[in-house]
């Protein structure tokens, strides 16, 4: 498919909202007839950035989410997709507590919550099925993850 | 929402638990939940894990699995997973699970 492609969704930091996020994805990328294996990646992928966005960014969200189903605040999530040609690059924002040390963060089984039963293995995920990871953030500020997937182009038989 | 009817089946001390079609955040929270009290309940010291109807799962998962083997653990039991699929599989070996975990042939 040629051409470019652009969207841009604003959603509630609400763990219902993962879902959705993922699936909108997979939807918007669906015209460059990616396989079945890479929709998966950029869904788990899109999932590990929105559910950190919800967990690590917004971290008093969670709690009052898990406790009384609603937000205190508006607290939200920015999602970018771009397409040119063959290159599909998502960019999930949040405007949350941000991340004191990024390189230590994106380290496998690292995590700020070990009680939590959290693995440890967002960034990794990010990184195993995506082609490009790149994350910004500062502390107060927010963080931005950015990924790039390349679906290449299948000929047409 | 997971709305299905007793996705599980407890025969003596295991639990057999077939897992939900998609296993994020979100669904973890309250799967860790009741999979925490079935196993509590009925003191299961064998729980299978059933990954045949699970279309999607992301790191929470494996965040479910660990705590489970963990909690099994504590009690002298263990964790199997079964029907794993090729996509599954890929996130279980992405994250060395196989080293806590055992899989079960049907």
């Amino acid at each position: 498919m040629k051409g470019d492609n652009y969207m841009y969704i604003k959603f509630d930091a609400k763990s219902i909202n993962e879902s959705v996020a993922r699936m909108t994805v997979a939807a918007f990328m669906m015209h460059m007839n990616p396989t079945l294996d890479e929709i998966q990646d950029v869904k788990t992928a899109v999932s590990e950035a929105v559910t950190n966005a919800i967990i690590h960014g917004y971290p008093e969200t969670d709690l009052v989410n898990s406790k009384e189903g609603e937000c205190s605040e508006k607290n939200e999530i920015e999602m970018i997709c771009a397409q040119e040609d063959e290159t599909l690059k998502i960019t999930i924002i949040d405007k949350g507590v941000g991340i004191e040390n990024v390189e230590e963060a994106r380290k496998p089984f690292f995590t700020s919550k070990p009680d939590e039963e959290r693995s440890g293995m967002g960034f990794a995920f990010m990184e195993t099925f995506m082609d490009v990871l790149d994350v910004e953030s500062r502390v107060g500020k927010g963080t931005k993850v950015t990924m790039i997937k390349y679906i290449e182009r299948k000929d047409e038989q | 929402m997971d709305n299905r009817i007793l996705p599980y089946q407890v025969s003596g001390q295991v639990l057999h638990y077939i897992m939900p079609k998609e296993v994020d955040h979100h669904v973890a929270q309250s799967l860790c939940k009741e999979l925490d009290m079935l196993v509590d309940a009925h003191q299961i010291r064998e729980l299978i894990l059933d990954f045949k109807e699970t279309e999607f799962m992301d790191s929470s998962g494996i965040g479910v699995v660990i705590g489970r083997s963990k909690t099994l653990g504590f009690r002298s039991g263990k964790v199997n997973v079964m029907h794993l699929g090729k996509r599954i599989e890929a996130i279980f070996k992405a994250s060395g699970l196989y080293k806590v975990v055992g899989l079960k042939e049907e």
